[in-house]
């Protein structure tokens, strides 16, 4: 496994230039959270590295999830693996899912406590549940790297804690925008912050306080 | 763990099953000894297309735009009267019967009564028009903020606070639904050539007759250059133009003989038993007959192949849509696609089915394919569009599994509402296409006026109206249950 780098990384709206230029180089085995004040550029910054880095294997988690309403919570996960089957196994996966697929997103399914849901529309479940859901996916995909947006915006205290674990345990790599700075601290093991299109802060977590982060804010 | 099978999968399911069960008994047989080589000729025709017979195709162009102006004109000024008074139930009432009633079989109708006159071209475009008219201007209305009524003063005029408050926040509405018609027009103006009115249908069978498929190309191209010019040629400034020379561009066709006209109406469509004075004990059994022998087998077909058609439609949708869907063609692709989508669905059914019907002989297959084709086209387009609205997340998957997994599952939603609102314009289509020779009930309506029988005719006529309405009350129910919203699609012709 080899280290991900970001280059120049730059992002403009028009004439106006709202990120950068970045540097940025994620090594195995760590996970970073983005920080910063809403607006600051922490989704247009994901996006550029799933564009520089999706000839690798990444995951991505993007804050409206991208969660097909009409189809089961089953189906929206097994989504995370379409690349690995064959396109008609995908289809009869549609119509009639094999026993071990289901067995298997059962088991994400217990862990973030969304079972009884698996045979349910997405389009019917509430903001946390659906986080879940996109947790579950990423999960399911077994990528080398996540990039993640808010993935626990919509989940409370223990929950967001439980679902942060899985995606932990799951992606060693990972990067995490995320406005919960205890959690923040807690599960990754880097902080980089974004104030005004740049790297602010950009220190190990085990060196910093939620006190050292309020200044971006 | 068997995986619960949902409300919009089981309804599908079921119109499949039900497809199946019609193609047993229906008739599929091609029938022309030698179809492909007919359907090259066509072609040949298409691609060499003779433009010489300047009269011919002149005349067949400048009479299909007149009626369609004129016939869509008054349907439309009649439908805002109308629509002005569309919370009376016998108003409703009213619409719901005209509309349900098909352009072809009021031409069939004033055929019988004014003759070959241009008067029974345009009222058989002008009634029903003016019943779907009245009812979408009264939706267009209704959704208009009631807010601007309330602030004006006390004691303005009803038609003042009508004209202000509710006529010119709709108005854009109004006009781009009546530009839309006015395309459907354009269709039905060249379908009613083909019983007789001096329009394209009229010309177009001719060269078919006499076997001059360079003609039938030069007519179909034009038709389609004059469908995908609209925009371009009809302006509102020059609309009065229009308006104004329409009615002089009918031709003259033949004088109107009011007796028959009276006699038609007082004398020829009365049930033949009434009219003999045998009373209800004559009436009964004529119309046991009439049921039973006609009706009924008429039906039968008539239901047979739409379900038949709604599903092949519903395929070919579902096939089709990603031709004009950027989540699937480039820029390139995603043109052809919209020359394919428009040139299906700006050929009317019963235009295709006759040429179908030509290249390979009478049968149901003709019928199914041309409905398939135009109402495919359609939904396809419509299905395509809606796809465009989504936007999928960074790392979708491609291909097939896009399709499968992330596009075709938010669209089918809006694809089945957009499928059950053809249902019954599908059927009212089927119908029609009985003219042609294959049994639904237009054929039924067709053979008794051959045989002179009017009352026959028109008490047929009045069953397929029912049956449309009775269609469309079941779709809607189904929409209901399903609760398929979709933005009130106004596009159905």
């Amino acid at each position: 496994m080899t280290p991900l780098a970001l280059t120049d990384a730059v992002a403009a709206y028009g004439e106006t230039r709202v990120l950068g230029p970045l540097n940025l180089t994620l090594a195995p085995g760590e996970r970073i959270a983005l920080v910063g004040k809403s607006g600051a550029g922490k989704s247009t910054l994901l996006a550029l590295m799933y564009e520089q880095w999706r000839q690798r294997e990444v995951a991505l988690m993007p804050q409206a999830l991208g969660l097909v309403d009409t189809l089961s919570v089953f189906h929206n996960v097994y989504m995370g693996r379409l690349d690995r089957h064959p396109w008609w196994r995908n289809l009869v996966t549609l119509a009639r899912p094999w026993r071990s697929d289901v067995a298997a997103v059962d088991v994400l399914l217990e862990r973030l406590g969304i079972a009884d849901k698996r045979w349910t529309p997405c389009g019917e479940l509430s903001g946390g549940q659906r986080q879940r859901v996109a947790a579950a996916r990423v999960l399911y995909q077994r990528a080398q790297v996540l990039l993640a947006d808010e993935p626990v915006s919509a989940l409370d205290g223990p929950q967001a804690a439980s679902v942060m674990q899985a995606l932990a345990d799951g992606y060693p790599m990972a990067v995490l925008a995320m406005h919960d700075l205890d959690l923040a601290l807690r599960y990754c093991t880097r902080v980089v912050g974004i104030q005004g299109g740049e790297i602010a802060i950009d220190q190990p977590s085990q060196h910093l306080s939620v006190h050292d982060l309020q200044p971006l804010y | 763990m068997s995986m619960p099978l949902s409300a919009t999968v089981r309804v599908t399911l079921g119109l499949i099953v039900v497809a199946l069960a019609c193609l047993a008994f229906g008739d599929f047989e091609i029938s022309a000894h030698d179809p492909w080589q007919e359907l090259g000729r066509l072609a040949m025709g298409l691609i060499q297309p003779n433009f010489s017979s300047v009269d011919f195709l002149g005349e067949a162009i400048l009479r299909t735009v007149a009626f369609a102006f004129v016939g869509v004109g008054l349907g439309a000024a009649a439908g805002l009267l109308l629509a002005l008074l569309f919370q009376q139930l016998w108003v409703r009432t009213l619409c719901a019967f005209i509309r349900a009633i098909h352009e072809l079989f009021w031409a069939l109708i004033f055929l019988q009564s004014f003759g070959l006159h241009p008067l029974t071209g345009v009222l058989a475009i002008a009634i029903p028009y003016a019943g779907i008219f009245a009812k979408v201007y009264a939706e267009i209305l209704d959704e208009t903020d009631p807010e601007p009524a309330r602030t004006l003063p006390r004691r303005a005029g009803r038609f003042s606070v009508l004209l202000y408050a509710r006529i010119s926040q709709a108005w854009p509405h109004l006009v781009s639904y009546t530009a839309y018609r006015l395309e459907c027009g354009l269709r039905s103006s060249a379908v009613i050539g083909f019983v007789g009115m001096p329009t394209l249908g009229f010309h177009l069978a001719g060269a078919f007759a006499q076997g001059h498929y360079a003609t039938v190309g030069a007519l179909l191209i034009l038709f389609y250059v004059l469908i995908g010019t609209l925009r371009l040629w009809v302006r509102p400034k020059l609309l009065p133009l229009y308006l104004v020379a329409a009615p002089f561009c009918l031709g003259t066709g033949l004088p109107i003989v009011w007796s028959n006209v009276s006699r038609f109406f007082t004398h020829d469509i009365v049930p033949a038993p009434l009219r003999h004075g045998e009373g209800i004990e004559g009436l009964l059994p004529w119309l046991g007959d009439l049921l039973v022998h006609q009706a009924l087998p008429g039906i039968w077909n008539t239901l047979l192949l739409t379900q038949i058609a709604l599903v092949l439609t519903g395929v070919l949708a579902m096939a089709l849509f990603p031709v004009i869907s950027h989540h699937f063609t480039g820029r390139l692709g995603g043109s052809a696609g919209h020359v394919l989508l428009v040139v299906m669905r700006s050929t009317p059914e019963y235009l295709l089915a006759f040429i179908l019907l030509q290249l390979w002989g009478p049968s149901m297959l003709p019928a199914v394919v041309a409905l398939a084709l135009h109402n495919g086209g359609i939904i396809g387009h419509l299905v395509g569009r809606r796809s465009n609205e989504i936007a999928l997340r960074q790392d979708a998957p491609r291909g097939f599994d896009r399709y499968a997994y992330e596009v075709a599952p938010r669209v089918y939603g809006p694809f089945l509402a957009l499928l059950f609102y053809r249902w019954e314009i599908i059927m009212r289509e089927t119908a029609i296409l009985g003219i042609l020779g294959i049994a639904t009930l237009g054929f039924y309506v067709d053979s008794a006026i051959q045989e002179i029988r009017f009352d026959r005719a028109m008490l047929l006529i009045l069953i397929t109206a029912l049956l449309n309405i009775g269609v469309d009350i079941l779709a809607r129910r189904l929409r209901a249950k399903l609760r398929l919203r979709h933005t009130i699609n106004r596009q159905s012709c």
